[in-house]
């Protein structure tokens, strides 16, 4: 058991929206925590359109998803968040202080009175290739990332897919494996180039087997994979021995865990309201493309101003005895002090 | 132009194209159960669909990012496309795609 962290603030997603809250926060003194199962911040911008420019951030003619990310890690840095990464905020339950608790699927408890809920279309998640009955073989023989490698020796390996991750696999897992077939729908990859020639090279020296071909069914008992029938590109049946199975089709947007915190949803979305952009739970705020009003737009710049206003609200919250003082920061030597500028 | 749309559970919807719009978009308003997460910027396959062989000829050749792409794709046949990639237009009147599985 991990000690929980008390904090003012925890923020699920650091996406753009939930990185300009860390901002918007820290210059009313706010403390944040957030937690995304992406292995980096940046959301949407840095997981689907890394090297794509933007062209609407205001004042910024032109910036890719990612410089956008690099810039709104510097402006937040002053105010030092805690990014708890690579896990999922898995459950939200209401303290008899009236606090939140906010727990992820790797065990850490954040508490605070305040959650911010900036997931974005919500979490990141592997694809799941359409085979009927592959839930049932989920984390027994099927597997979407390798954590342990020797979790895999002398297994009959499958893997499924034509990138990075496929390829790097296939070469990583072919020497302890017991026998390893990649398959692809194609004779070609979108891998780099010396990772492909070292497939073929494995490939000729018998090593592992390559088929042009889908995955059709699994078959096995409680979980353990035994026989694999893929289609090849005739669109002819096989069977092919296998008791691990590892799928590489990237990340897909799904709702995930937070369908289940008992927040009002409308369409997978969190109605908010225009003043604080609190959902109908109070101290729970939604801000960027996860929530929904009338009038509202998808666009980053809409969730920037969303930040701004839910963080004037929390402050109430979590400091219901102190005044609320507007400033500038181009005049307030009290905010540069906090930014390291002053 | 006329866009003849089957869904996940084999019904058929015909719907308007508009002039320089993607297929994608003509879809996902319709309410076509397209996730489009990229929004059309051929970043995330989950536009795809598979286009009747007699159309799927008459179709201009993918792309390379579309054909890469389509390598993060589920269930990708020789006639999978990404619909963010096809335009509309008078010449494809009356084409046919079936909506990916999930
Ligand atoms: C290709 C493309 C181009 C775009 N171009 C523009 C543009 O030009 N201008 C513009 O303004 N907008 C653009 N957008 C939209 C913009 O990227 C989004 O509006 C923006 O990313 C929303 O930010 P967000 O922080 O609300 O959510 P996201 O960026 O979606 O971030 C949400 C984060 O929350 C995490 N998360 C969700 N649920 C959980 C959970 N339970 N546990 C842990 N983590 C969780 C997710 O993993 C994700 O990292 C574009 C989008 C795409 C895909
Ligand atoms: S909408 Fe993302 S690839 Fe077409």
């Amino acid at each position: 058991m991990t000690t929980p962290i008390e904090t003012d603030v925890a923020i699920i997603g650091a996406g753009p929206i939930g990185l300009f809250a860390v901002f918007e926060l820290g210059l009313l003194d706010l403390k944040t925590h957030l937690v995304d199962i992406l292995d980096r911040p940046g959301g949407q911008c840095t997981e689907l359109y890394p090297e794509k420019p933007i062209y609407d951030i205001p004042g910024l003619p032109v910036v890719t998803g990612q410089e956008l990310t690099d810039r709104l890690l510097e402006q937040s840095k002053p105010f030092s968040p805690t990014f708890h990464l690579s896990q999922m905020a898995s459950g939200l339950s209401r303290l008899d202080d009236g606090r939140w608790k906010l727990t992820t699927d790797a065990g850490t408890e954040i508490i605070a009175p305040v959650v911010v809920v900036a997931a974005g279309g919500g979490s990141f998640v592997p694809k799941r290739p359409p085979v009927p009955g592959i839930e049932g073989f989920e984390n027994i023989s099927v597997f979407y990332a390798v954590r342990k490698m020797e979790q895999f020796r002398d297994r009959d390996i499958l893997i499924a897919g034509g990138g990075d991750s496929a390829l790097d696999w296939t070469l990583n897992l072919a020497p302890i494996a017991k026998s390893l077939t990649l398959v692809h729908h194609r004779d070609g990859f979108r891998a780099a180039q010396h990772s492909v020639n070292q497939m073929r090279e494995l490939v000729e020296q018998g090593k592992v087997k390559f088929h042009i071909a889908s995955v059709k069914g699994l078959h096995g008992d409680n979980g353990q994979l035994q026989r694999v029938t893929l289609a090849g590109a005739d669109k002819k049946e096989f069977q092919i021995e296998a008791n691990a199975f590892l799928p590489f089709f990237g990340l897909t947007i799904k709702l995930g865990p937070i369908a289940e915190f008992g927040l009002n949803l409308h369409e997978n979305l969190i109605p908010v309201d225009t003043e604080k952009f609190e959902s109908t739970t109070k101290g729970i705020f939604a801000i960027g493309d996860i929530n929904t009003y009338a009038g509202k737009l998808k666009l980053i710049l809409s969730g920037f101003h969303e930040a701004a206003l839910m963080a004037q609200a929390a402050f109430h919250i979590c400091r219901p005895n102190e005044k609320l003082r507007f400033q500038y920061t181009t005049s307030s030597s009290n905010l540069q002090k906090k930014l390291g500028v002053a | 132009m006329k866009i003849i749309a089957t869904d996940r559970d084999g019904k058929e919807h015909i719907l308007e194209g508009r002039d320089g719009w993607t297929v994608m978009e003509i879809l996902r308003d319709a309410g076509l159960p397209i996730t489009a997460e990229c929004g059309g910027a051929c970043a995330c396959a989950t536009c795809h669909v598979y286009v009747d062989e007699e159309w799927a000829a008459k179709l201009p050749d993918k792309s390379d990012t579309e054909t890469d792409m389509l390598d993060m794709a589920l269930a990708v046949e020789a006639n999978s496309r990404l619909s963010c990639q096809i335009i509309c237009s008078d010449a494809l009147d009356g084409i046919r795609v079936t909506v990916a599985p999930e």
